[in-house]
């Protein structure tokens, strides 16, 4: 075995845990997006606000 | 040699930019539950700011105060109660289903707390990390 085949082996390797690191990662900002999106709908604080718009034009 | 390297920290570099998305909330079973929350929301709403309900850390709600609700009322909130935790529970095990990683449900769950206790208005009641509840 040559060095260059030794050390393509090991940085195969290393990258290969790597993949299998950013499967399982948990995406923590996407995840607060979401519950935020979520939170928005069920509070409905969104819908709220859009609402009271137009009653504020009104006569 | 050097080039082969290079490509494979490429494919690296893509997967994760690839995990770095949304997640997916749009299945139906997360529309069920979201839309049940919604209905149930405006019933909630008083409790909320009566102090009788608050936000627990575990992504929950409580009744943290059975004596802020009149006793002819009290079966109905527990009942309220009962019904958002069951949602809410189905709600953060769908979303890490729908997003292929059922063992994300607890930091989906943690998220969810976190959030929902950052959001709540003035006046309500959430539950810090060490158990004890603050009003906002």
């Amino acid at each position: 075995m040559t060095l260059n085949s030794r050390l393509l082996a090991c940085v195969g390797a290393s990258l290969l845990a790597g993949c299998i690191t950013i499967n399982i990662y948990f995406p923590a900002a996407a995840a607060e997006k979401a519950a935020d999106k979520i939170i928005d709908e069920v509070w409905q604080l969104q819908s709220k606000s859009a609402a009271e718009a137009p009653k504020e034009k009104s006569p | 040699m050097m080039r082969l390297l290079v490509f494979l920290f490429g494919c690296v570099w893509a997967l994760a930019a690839a995990a770095q998305g949304n997640l997916d909330i749009s299945s139906l079973a997360i529309d069920q539950f979201k839309t049940s929350m919604t209905k149930r929301h405006p019933q909630l709403l008083p409790w909320y700011q009566a102090g009788a309900i608050g936000l627990a850390k575990d992504g929950t709600i409580a009744l943290r105060d059975p004596d802020a609700v009149p006793l002819s009322q009290r079966q109905s909130v527990t009942s309220l109660v009962a019904g958002e935790n069951a949602d809410r529970a189905g709600l953060y095990r769908e979303i890490a289903r729908a997003n292929g990683n059922p063992a994300w449900e607890p930091d989906i769950r943690a998220t969810f707390a976190q959030r929902w206790a950052e959001r709540a208005p003035a006046g309500w009641w959430v539950q810090n990390a060490t158990g004890t509840w603050q009003k906002k």
